[in-house]
């Protein structure tokens, strides 16, 4: 129900955007050439890339359950945690809003917060198949180099969140 | 058609393969849900072509430059930030947008933050977050996740 109504938003903003194409150009009718010739290379890049994107996301939706990652993430911890949060966030397993529910049953199941928030942050942006565009795109350099950054920065950013929780959780003890 | 896309499609390709000999109705199913996510991107995946073209045809390379190119600095770059916070476009549709960008004069740091803040911090699915992992969670996650994105952007813009 949900989808439907994104997509239909989808195509009026479509045919917005379309319209507004379309005017422009018969007004500047100059630059008819270099719009067209640049939508048809971005369009053949696209194509060429993303139906087998879409392939490895239905892939790994089918194949690694929510079941599977509460599994493997509930109990570890220390470096093998997480390397597996990084990993288990990385799988093309669907949208972020999913990967919710799924740290609150790890929470309850007393997987460590830093996990948690490496797990969410590795869902959000370091997905496999968005590092495949990057890489088509942007080169690799550029991919590897913010992929780098980015595992560094959340591992940093997870382990300042457990502590603030962890200290403000203590502090509610003591003032209770 | 280069290396990237190459690999891309004979990973899809050998992963079908294997799916296909392993479990058939489970390997139909996946070919179902990526069918159906492919169609259910098309319409966005011509929005941002389209603009794209404009984007390159219409609009100088100086101008792109003025407000997220080298010289734009610090302001540029908290302004992509923001502008890729709040937007809310699928993420594999951000990297042709941001390439097409570099490509007319945006900074390599600007890019960066655009696409680190668009992917990691969702202002779409906060109030979900926030309901699900508590108030001090999500706000801390996404709130942290900006410092980082400009972090990284910084350090992209003096590497790259």
């Amino acid at each position: 129900m949900r989808d439907n109504l994104k997509q239909k938003r989808d195509w009026i903003l479509l045919g917005i955007i379309l319209l507004i194409a379309i005017l422009l150009l018969s007004i500047f009718p100059d630059r008819k050439g270099p719009v067209i010739n640049t939508l048809w290379d971005y369009f053949i890049e696209m194509m060429l890339i993303l139906p087998a994107v879409m392939i490895i996301l239905g892939l790994f939706a089918v194949w690694v359950s929510k079941e599977t990652v509460v599994k493997y993430l509930g109990k570890t911890s220390g470096l093998k945690g997480i390397i597996l949060a990084i990993i288990l966030g990385a799988l093309p397993t669907g949208p972020l809003y999913i990967a919710f529910p799924i740290a609150v049953t790890l929470l309850k199941k007393g997987a460590k917060i830093s996990n948690i928030v490496i797990f969410l942050s590795s869902w959000a942006c370091i997905k496999i198949p968005q590092e495949m565009v990057e890489l088509q795109f942007l080169g690799p350099k550029f991919m590897l180099l913010r992929l780098s950054l980015t595992i560094i920065f959340v591992i940093i950013m997870a382990v300042i969140i457990e502590k603030i929780i962890e200290w403000s959780d203590e502090g509610m003890f003591f003032i209770y | 058609m280069n290396i990237t896309a190459v690999t891309i499609n004979v990973i899809a390709v050998t992963g079908l393969l294997i799916a296909f000999s392993k479990d058939k109705d489970k390997a139909i199913k996946s070919l179902k849900i990526a069918g159906k996510s492919f169609v259910g991107m098309l319409p966005m995946v011509f929005v941002i072509i389209i603009i794209i073209g404009l984007l390159l045809g219409f609009v100088s390379a100086t101008q792109i430059s003025r407000f997220v190119g080298e010289q734009s600095g610090m302001v540029g770059i908290l302004l992509v930030g923001t502008v890729g916070a709040v937007l809310h476009i699928p993420a594999l549709l951000s990297f042709p947008l941001a390439a097409s960008l570099l490509e007319k004069g945006a900074s390599v740091s600007a890019i960066a933050a655009f696409i680190t803040t668009l992917t990691m911090i969702g202002t779409i699915t906060l109030p979900l977050e926030i309901k699900e992992l508590g108030r001090k969670m999500a706000l801390l996650r996404n709130g942290i996740s900006f410092v980082i994105a400009i972090l990284i952007a910084l350090i992209m813009g003096a590497i790259l």
